[in-house]
């Protein structure tokens, strides 16, 4: 004859709890340090070398945030005649200079001809090594 | 009655999927655009430099090839992926506005907003961090009922001068009647042709002549819905939200070809295809469909090619959601109306007479046990399919050299869900 007997679901404590249990925390997630705004940021991929300076080389990953506002000297993504642009944003008696950050390439001055916007500010940059 | 007020903001993205090709694209900035359907067959969205020429929501592409030449419109194949993240991005952002938000399609979203007195700085507040956010031009639209809010957001839409946000509950009674009297009566939601001309013939031509007239009158010589429209004209909520969304009464599945397709064992693998999508959008809705309905036909727009357009149904002996089962039925019509020597350039199939699958009754002559073991098939492939991705696994008939299958031509790049497809930032 046979009996059913019924198994405990719930784990028994026997012996010690383990040390650890009250330091458990989340384990660190790069997305909780890099990216603030979700929903605003974006990534892009650098072309060319005259970022260098601040630490952006070709082939980088920018995170892009669009929510920022752009004000001076922020790395930012710039739309100048339709092209984008990464450069420094350089403000100074109410005229806007895009500035590289290499001595090969030269500073643009934004004219009042030509159609420019801020895309977005860039918040880190990823380089793999 | 309710005890506060309900107001209701209704924001649309404009022309989204052309704003969208132009968040990564400023090149398309101010430059006519469209953007088509999966085949590349219709337009289905238009840049306001395009809709300025005159060229219609859902019109062949090949019908505006001349326009296309003359002002250099660019054409582009929709970017489902694209789109589809970016109104996920915008239902987010907005999501932050209100405690209660209807998501309604892809670009547009109900917001309730009731207890708000500040309306026009708050749209503008909801349009300027989605423009600044994420590079989307929105409009808001505002009302006490979500019949007027879409109205209030055709007004802003239409107006230049209201900056994109519209609260019609802000206008005077005389002004409100004024203003409805210029809107024509099949602008408002859900009135469509076929009302409004019944409507026309009735006397009734303006959004105010509809607002105006009696309730009981309209559900009595049309439906208990239009009766609700006229009284949501007349400010009072009776569309909660969420409630629009109700199971569809019918599933249709089809499309054009990527290339005209002529053998029947082609059209067999494309019926397959259509009938196995429908099949699984019918268990996702847990319904069953008693009629099944295929159609063939050669491309209207052929004019000197011989045409034939044919469909055939069939009535299930019991209402089914097994694509087993529909499948035999719908190759048999399929056989029956397939002629040969013919340019077939589209096929479909469709699922109609939809019932409830909670209320499936068994039959007493079906072969009920084979019928449950089927149900658990379909379970499995349906979760294999969510799981490794659409048409894992498939029936047979399918085939694997889908020929017939739509070219995407002109497509734009996955910005944001595609490591090797992200815009690029020239350092230069």
């Amino acid at each position: 004859m046979e009996f059913d007997l019924p198994l405990f679901s719930s784990s028994v404590s026997a012996g010690f709890p383990s040390p650890a249990d009250d330091y458990i925390e989340q384990r660190l997630d790069l997305n909780e340090l890099l990216v603030k705004h979700k929903e605003a940021t974006f990534f892009l991929r650098v072309e060319g070398d005259s970022m260098t300076g601040v630490g952006i080389h070709h082939g980088d990953l920018l995170i892009v945030d669009k929510s920022i506002k752009a004000t001076h000297k922020k790395i930012i993504i710039a739309v100048l005649d339709a092209e984008l642009l990464v450069k420094q944003l350089y403000l100074k008696n109410d005229q806007v200079f895009l500035l590289p950050a290499n001595p090969n390439y030269k500073a643009i001055t934004v004219t009042s001809e030509q159609d420019f916007q801020v895309w977005g500010v860039v918040t880190a940059v990823i380089h793999k090594v | 009655m309710q005890a506060s007020k309900t107001l209701l903001a209704l924001v649309d993205c404009n022309n989204f999927y052309v704003s969208c090709e132009r968040v990564f694209n400023p090149k398309l900035e101010k430059q006519p655009i469209v953007v088509l359907s999966n085949n590349d067959g219709c337009v289905v969205a238009r840049s306001n430099e395009v809709k300025a020429l005159g060229v219609e929501m859902g019109v062949p592409y090949f019908k505006i090839l001349d326009l296309v030449k003359k002002y250099n419109i660019q054409a582009y194949s929709s970017n489902y992926v694209l789109y589809g993240d970016m109104s996920n991005r915008v239902m987010n952002l907005l999501s932050q506005f209100s405690p209660n938000q209807e998501i309604y399609s892809i670009d547009e979203c109900f917001l309730d907003i009731s207890g708000f007195s500040d309306t026009h700085n708050y749209g503008q507040l909801i349009r300027n961090t989605v423009k600044q956010c994420l590079g989307l031009p929105v409009c808001v639209g505002i009302g006490p009922s979500k019949t007027l809010a879409k109205l209030s957001n055709y007004i802003a839409k239409k107006n230049q001068a209201l900056n994109r946000v519209f609260d019609i509950s802000k206008l005077s009674a005389q002004a409100q009647s004024e203003l409805l009297n210029t809107i024509d009566v099949s602008k408002i939601w859900g009135i469509g042709r076929k009302y409004s001309q019944r409507l026309k013939n009735m006397g009734i031509y303006t959004v105010k002549d509809l607002r105006d007239v009696d309730p009981n009158t309209i559900q009595r010589r049309f439906n208990i819905n239009l009766k609700r429209t006229v009284l949501e004209l007349n400010g009072e909520s009776c569309l909660e939200l969420d409630t629009m969304t109700q199971p569809n009464k019918q599933i249709i599945s089809s499309r054009s070809f990527g290339q005209p397709v002529y053998e029947l064992n082609e059209l067999i693998e494309a019926i397959t295809l259509y009938l196995s999508r429908a099949c699984e959008k019918l268990r996702q809705q847990k319904q069953n469909a008693n009629i099944i309905q295929v159609f063939i036909n050669t491309s209207r727009f052929n004019k000197n090619e011989p045409q034939y357009f044919k469909s055939a149904s069939y009535k299930l002996p019991q209402a089914s959601s097994d694509t087993i089962t529909l499948l035999k039925a719908a190759l048999q019509c399929l056989n029956e109306i397939y002629r040969p020597n013919y340019k077939y350039a589209k096929a479909g199939v469709m699922l109609l007479d939809l019932v409830s699958a909670q209320y499936e009754e068994f039959s007493l002559f079906a072969d009920n046990d084979l019928k449950l073991k089927r149900n658990k098939v379909m379970q499995v492939i349906d979760n294999i399919n969510t799981h490794y991705g659409k048409g894992s696994i498939h029936l047979a008939s399918l085939g694997r050299k889908k020929n017939w299958l739509a070219k995407l031509s002109h497509k734009s790049q996955s910005y944001t869900t595609r490591w090797d497809s992200l815009l690029k930032a020239h350092a230069i």
